[in-house]
């Protein structure tokens, strides 16, 4: 048995105590939104909140975790509403097929956390261990300033529609 | 069984089984639209098609029969019913339909969602389903009011009759509707009239993709439900020759191991445990005939064929002598890799096989093949194939193959143990264990005049045809060419007068199947690299050619001078940058796009920009179509850069992200997306910004470095 807090909550797991969080989390206690994307720490797609820093939970040995705080995308924000990454990510239309969206969003929230006002470059050092292979690093990037002026206070503004430009003779 | 004898199996025994099977997949090319009359599917008290149903409480809900891989399909195909519905977008719901013939896409004859077809081929089956809809609505308020149906109106999901100031919602006029006949003719609307269609609408299911609420079948929970991991061969093609589980059956939790024909399978009560089992297996491997399989032996055989004569796919004019009159020729060979599609969430499936019937949980884009290929498992037939189509962690064609391999595992594993069973693949086995982009080698050689036009083209390509001994062969090959191999090379725009394409069919080794653009992949990349070669050869500037190649071409032409105009083309850089080009048409749409390039101290390629132009016809949803061009710049990005599968001993070399790199955040570039206005029927958007980008990268290379890449993924010590 291993005792885990997750979300707030604790739990007793019946698991080899070697097992990686990401499994614990996903096949006993269906906690689903983290996802198994490479298995070694390469793509992020696990990433979840211990003592709030961003971890990769499938390299994360469930018995390394007992007693501490750990905090998955289904426990970001209380109920059923939203952290403002995740505010920002809706406003921004960020996801494509989503796998790895709870993955980015962790890692975003983690930097958000410590530093509401980041550069360039330390947005690419927080996120460039979370791969997309739907591309939307982009966005990804646009998100993570327009939560971090939410958090700041400051107004934001709404995305600009997109218009399509000339037309070819027919 | 192994891969290669499921294949076999595929072509002896599926076809039988099923009867007439694939009426019609086709890929890269079209059949005529046939979209037969739709049988009433949807349950609920107005159900007019199989694509929507209206409840009394107002509920409107659209199932979609294509599969939501990220491309946007479950907002943009809605959009199309909603729009001719006349009905309020915000009120829209959206469900995955179940899997059978109602489905069937149009152009392909099959339930299945690939080569970007999907707005394409439902652009007027789900408008008319919606307008259709509409007219009943309007008939069952023209009834019950007594009035005639051409004194009504309808707007935001209410009829109105204005002459007497009354009105119904749709949810209200539901039940009578449902007792009325609905036309088959109905008249779409002018799209200057579309109120939702053009405009700029956030994916439906985005919220459920950032609360992690989105289910994936990776996610799905079943009660009683238990997890498989397989071992599949190392060699592709290789078999289990024996093996021994008692070390596997000793892991508590470890419920069975079973052989199946593509390798030897764990179940347990987890994944974690299935796949301490699966290590714990000891298995004496028969590698089959790819044992001594050797990517780089391989590309040598490549390019001795690449110097023979091959099955001619174009012959335009007379390239012999156009060459022997040119001023100067040019002569290059390239080269791309294998690759894997390496989507985010590794395959998997869940089954549940009972006496009659079986139900699959799949994030899957080709549910016809999963009911078939089911049904031959099972003994089923394919109706008794429930095929319950969840998100997809990313697609990129690797979730549509012939043997539906991931599918086909998860039904074999679950094939009489009465228990849902959900089989997951290994990052390491979805990339080292599948199938493939094949390999390619193109010879070329091109004649310039003294004025720098080039007067000849000829082209020979070497690789895996995609359809050769399968059942696609109908389908996908003409006098032994696979159009696939040939897309994008053969019947070149431009207006070059001698022109021969040659094309050889590789040993059939590896199982390779469609990538994100399927042939364009390479010929992309070649074929307006080798331009660029051309170009330079002849002293012209790499656009202007193009331009003066393109001037009967204006949907080519305009999205060439938008791409150019919006990415300065021709206007100065910083020190230690340079711009490249290319354009190219697939899928029915037009994408050019301009890459900006430096390299850093160690030789690394930086792509700082990449400005693209896309005309796709109308833009259902502009901000999803420039969403598909960002995510296909990026994924033509890390094949550009990075992506390479080598073969040793039949063995893939790479397994997971450390080795198959993908782009990372902070290499990525600054992508800015241009539309062109267009009334033209809507193309294709999943695809077609991949083609372009290698060869924009590499000629921008050529530009900065005057080295020519010619072999992918890019290392500047190869440039020559």
């Amino acid at each position: 048995m291993v005792a885990i807090t997750v979300n707030g909550k604790r739990h007793d797991v019946d698991v080899e105590p070697s097992t990686p969080l990401l499994w614990v989390l996903r096949d006993s206690l269906g906690l689903t939104g983290t996802k198994y994307g490479c298995g070694i720490a390469q793509c992020g797609a696990c990433t979840v909140h211990i003592d709030g820093t961003a971890t990769r939970s499938c390299v994360t040995p469930v018995s390394t975790v007992e007693g501490q705080a750990i905090v998955t995308i289904e426990g970001l924000a209380p109920g059923d509403g939203l952290h403002p990454v995740q505010q920002a990510w809706l406003e921004e239309d960020v996801v494509q097929c989503g796998y790895c969206q709870s993955g980015q969003i962790m890692s975003a929230a983690d930097l958000l956390s410590s530093n509401q006002n980041p550069s360039d470059a330390e947005i690419d050092a927080a996120m460039s261990g979370n791969i997309c292979r739907c591309g939307t690093y982009g966005r990804i990037k646009c998100a993570i300033e327009r939560a971090a002026k939410m958090l700041r206070g400051e107004p934001t503004q709404p995305v600009q529609p997109v218009e399509p430009v000339g037309e070819v003779a027919p | 069984m192994s891969q290669t004898s499921r294949n076999n199996l595929d072509r002896r025994g599926f076809l039988k089984v099923t009867g007439a099977a694939a009426s019609g997949l086709v890929l890269g090319f079209y059949v005529p639209e046939r979209f037969g009359p739709i049988t009433v599917r949807a349950a609920g008290p107005f159900a007019p098609n199989a694509f929507l149903r209206i409840l009394p409480d107002d509920t409107i809900t659209v199932l979609v029969g294509k599969s939501e891989m990220g491309q946007g399909v479950y907002t943009a195909l809605p959009m199309m019913v909603a729009e001719e519905l006349d009905c309020d977008w915000g009120r829209v719901k959206v469900e995955s339909s179940p899997a059978g013939p109602e489905y069937y896409d149009p152009m392909m004859g099959e339930q299945t969602t690939g080569g970007s077809t999907s707005v394409m081929s439902s652009w007027e089956p789900l408008r008319k389903a919606g307008a259709s809809a509409r007219a009943v609505l309007v008939d069952a308020a023209a009834q019950t009011w007594g009035v005639a149906p051409g004194s009504l109106r309808t707007e935001k999901g209410r009829v109105y009759h204005d002459a007497s100031g009354r009105s119904a919602s749709y949810g209200e006029l539901s039940a009578k509707a449902a007792t009325l006949p609905v036309p088959a003719d109905v008249v779409l609307k002018d799209p200057k009239d579309f109120k939702i269609i053009g405009t700029n609408v956030k994916r439906v299911e985005g919220r459920d993709k950032v609360t992690g609420k989105a289910e994936f079948s990776i996610d799905v929970r079943l009660p009683g439900m238990l997890t498989a991991v397989v071992a599949h061969p190392p060699v592709c093609g290789g078999t289990a020759k024996s093996f021994d589980a008692s070390k596997a059956m000793a892991v508590a939790g470890v419920v069975k191991v079973k052989p199946i024909s593509t390798g030897v399978a764990v179940i347990a009560k987890d994944f974690w445990t299935a796949r301490t089992g699966r290590e714990a297996l000891e298995i004496v491997w028969d590698d089959g005939p790819n044992g001594a399989l050797d990517s780089a032996e391989m590309r040598e055989q490549y390019r001795k064929l690449a110097s023979e004569p091959g099955l001619v796919a174009e012959n335009e004019g007379d390239a012999e002598k156009g060459m022997a009159s040119a001023a100067k020729t040019v002569e290059a060979v390239y080269e791309v890799p294998y690759l894997a599609h390496a989507p985010m969430e590794p395959l998997n499936a869940v089954a549940h096989v009972q006496a009659d019937r079986c139900d699959i949980w799949a994030g899957t884009q080709y549910q016809t093949m999963d009911q078939r290929v089911g049904a031959a498992i099972t003994g089923l037939a394919p109706e008794q194939i429930y095929v319950h189509t969840t998100l997809l962690g990313g697609g990129f064609g690797r979730r549509a193959n012939i043997t539906s391999d991931f599918v086909a595992d998860a039904v074999e594993v679950a094939k009489g143990e009465n228990v849902p069973i959900k089989t997951i693949w290994t990052r390491e086995e979805d990339i080292q264990c599948g199938y493939f982009r094949p390999m390619f080698v193109h010879k070329l050689k091109a004649g310039v005049d003294a004025a720098g036009m080039p007067t000849a083209w000829h082209q020979r390509m070497v690789g895996q045809s995609l359809a050769q001994g399968t059942f696609l062969e109908p389908f996908m090959m003409k006098d032994g060419i696979d159009m696939s191999s040939v897309e994008g090379a053969a019947h070149m725009p431009y207006a070059i007068p001698n022109r021969r394409v040659e094309s050889h069919n590789a040993p059939r080794t590896l199982s390779v199947l469609w990538w994100r653009s399927v042939g364009h992949t390479h010929t992309g990349f070649v074929n307006e690299s080798f331009l660029d070669e051309v170009a330079h050869a002849g002293g012209k500037d790499p656009y202007e050619l193009r331009r003066q190649l393109l001037q009967n071409e204006p949907r080519h032409l305009a999205v060439l001078e938008l791409a150019a105009e919006k990415g300065e083309w021709g206007k100065p850089l910083a020190q230690g940058r340079a711009r490249g080009i290319a354009v190219r048409k697939s899928f029915e749409s037009y994408v050019a796009e301009v890459a900006e390039v430096s390299l850093e101290g160690d030789g690394e390629v930086r792509v700082h920009r990449v400005v693209c132009a896309v005309d796709c016809g109308i833009t259902v949803n502009p901000w999803n179509v420039v969403a598909q061009m960002e995510s296909a710049i990026v994924y033509g990005l890390t094949a550009a850069l990075y992506s390479e599968l080598t073969v040793k001993k039949g063995r893939v070399q790479q397994s997971n992200f450390h080795d198959y790199p993908v782009l990372r955040m902070d290499r990525m570039p600054k992508i800015e997306v241009h539309l062109v206005k267009s009334s033209e029927k809507p193309t294709g958007v999943g695809e077609p910004g991949v083609p372009p980008l290698a060869a924009a990268v590499a000629n921008a290379l050529f530009a900065l470095t005057g080295k020519r890449v010619r072999k992918l993924p890019i290392k500047m010590s190869e440039a020559v």
